[in-house]
């Protein structure tokens, strides 16, 4: 599997680790709504399919992206920067 | 049904083996049943099975996308045991080792479960130290360890490299004697029959597309193959538990589905005749009675519904292989393959009520289910019969994520990928 980082290019998914699903929330620190903690801990959608999905590119530039997967056939149809240095990126190559 | 022994076999030799029947029957599906089953591997026909024999349903019908056997119960490594430390995952898993022992007998069909041992190795003192509070646990419970010196595992293994020279040199191992290995297809197979036996309808490539719900209650099932009525619903999918639960408006579970490769090699002489973990990495060995190497390690760790994995794994176990046994260094790889495991996300299974009325979850087998299978079964039986948990599946609901009351073996937080 290859991923297509916006700032080292294309590399083996071996550089990088796994941060799991992006689209959960977390709560703001102050929200007192057990719930919604709970929801953010332990709910997952988990869809077959395209799937939103945190991965940091540890040895490379340690910068952490949002790639769009399909869990299905490894097919990768987006790749974005996360963190301060994401509106200076030119938006990621699709890994097909 | 045909009872097979050593006369049956003599008998439909003398006859040509022309009049052996069919394992189980290929029935249409009834428009109601009193309980589906949806999901035909090892843990749904064991559901069935135990419903008919232990609590006398028997207008049961099990519900099976593909073929019967195709999932996770034909992609396993077939390892049995329980040693678990935490007491509420010992005693379930003892109990299923306990089911594991007179299964054969009781299904008159042999599911080739061996009890050659299954050591875990350690490679610090550290490691040996936990190990004897594993072992101390599993004692209290009743069930067997062994904590072994490097001598005892170098006779006990006589192919392991246990010089001090290699990466990480062996300190003992904790060993439970009466864990082992079956024939995984065979388990489906015998369950199958078994069940379909005592009257529950096994139903093929009847993959179900939604549910029929009055309000809340879930009271039927559309397939592929019509719509079908029931009482009452098991779920036993798997991997695909989040897609199935979907479908019936669960939109969320602590799950995620990710793959787990394993692997063969090419046949030889008998040469690892136990179970063998390794302590520093992740990898499980044993040799099957064909003579491949069967062997696996960790999940690839990333959501994936692909059954199918990535090589940078492949050579992590293969590394492994070679530290642990250097003898077999150049033997060639046979086949590999994936599967597809619901990750709970404290490592422990899913044994419940709910989450909908009329409906039963059995979930989150992590990769521990081909040795539960007997034990899941029996007690999703039970909880789907009394509408209540058993003692031994109790601690197993879907709120002890919610509750504080998380079972988790290996303290690895809500990480499903790390369980």
């Amino acid at each position: 599997m290859i991923i297509h980082c916006p700032a080292c290019g294309p590399r083996s998914h071996h550089e990088f680790t796994y941060g799991g699903d992006a689209t959960i929330i977390r709560p703001a620190p102050d929200e007192t709504d057990i719930a919604k903690w709970q929801a953010f801990v332990y709910d997952r959608a988990n869809p077959r399919g395209d799937h939103k999905e945190l991965w940091h590119h540890a040895f490379g530039c340690r910068h952490w992206l949002k790639v769009t997967r399909n869990v299905s056939t490894h097919d990768i149809s987006a790749v974005e920067l996360l963190g301060p240095h994401a509106k200076n990126a030119h938006a990621g190559e699709a890994g097909k | 049904m045909q009872r097979y022994s050593i006369f049956s076999v003599v008998r439909h030799a003398l006859s040509g083996h022309k009049n052996w029947q069919p394992v189980w029957r290929k029935p249409e599906p009834k428009p109601e049943y009193d309980v589906i089953i949806i999901g035909g591997g090892g843990h749904g026909l064991a559901t069935a099975y135990y419903l008919a024999k232990e609590h006398g349903i028997r207008n049961v019908a099990v519900l099976e996308k593909g073929w019967l056997g195709s999932g996770n119960i034909g992609r396993n490594t077939t390892i049995v045991r329980s040693n678990y430390m935490l007491p509420k995952n010992n005693r379930f898993y003892e109990w299923s080792l306990k089911l594991w022992e007179g299964l054969s007998q009781d299904l008159n069909y042999n599911v080739m479960f061996s009890q050659r041992g299954v050591l875990n190795l350690a490679h610090s003192p550290a490691q040996m130290d936990a190990f004897a509070r594993r072992g101390n646990s599993l004692r209290i419970e009743g069930a067997d360890a062994d904590l072994l010196d490097r001598d005892e595992v170098a006779r006990f293994v006589p192919g392991l490299d246990v010089s001090a020279s290699t990466r990480f040199p062996i300190h003992g191992g904790l060993l439970q004697r009466r864990a082992g290995t079956a024939r995984h297809d065979a388990v489906a197979w015998g369950f199958a029959r078994g069940a379909d036996a005592l009257g529950v309808d096994i139903i093929e490539n009847c993959e179900v597309t939604g549910f029929q719900k009055d309000g809340d209650r879930v009271i039927g099932v559309e397939t592929t193959r019509g719509p079908i009525r029931a009482k009452k619903i098991g779920v036993a999918v798997a991997g695909s538990t989040s897609e199935v639960m979907r479908r019936a408006g669960v939109e969320r579970l602590p799950i995620e589905s990710h793959v787990l490769q394993a692997f063969v090699s090419e046949p030889l002489k008998p040469f690892i005749d136990s179970v063998v973990t390794f302590g520093a990495g992740h990898l499980y060995i044993s040799q099957s009675d064909k003579g491949g190497l069967v062997f696996g390690g960790s999940l690839d760790g990333y959501n994936s519904y692909a059954q199918r994995g990535n090589l940078p794994l492949v050579e992590e176990v293969m590394s492994e292989v070679a530290t642990m046994f250097p003898a077999i260094r150049r033997i060639k790889l046979l086949r590999s393959w994936g599967g597809i495991m619901d990750m709970s996300m404290d490592g422990s299974p899913i044994i419940t009520t709910g989450p909908l009325p009329g409906m039963y979850l059995n979930a989150g087998w992590c990769y521990g289910g081909f040795k539960a299978t007997p034990g899941s079964g029996w007690c999703f039986a039970w909880t789907i019969a009394k509408d209540e948990p058993h003692p031994l599946n109790a601690a197993f609901t879907l709120d002890r994520f919610y509750q504080g009351a998380v079972i988790d073996e290996a303290g690895h937080g809500p990480f499903p990928r790390l369980h």
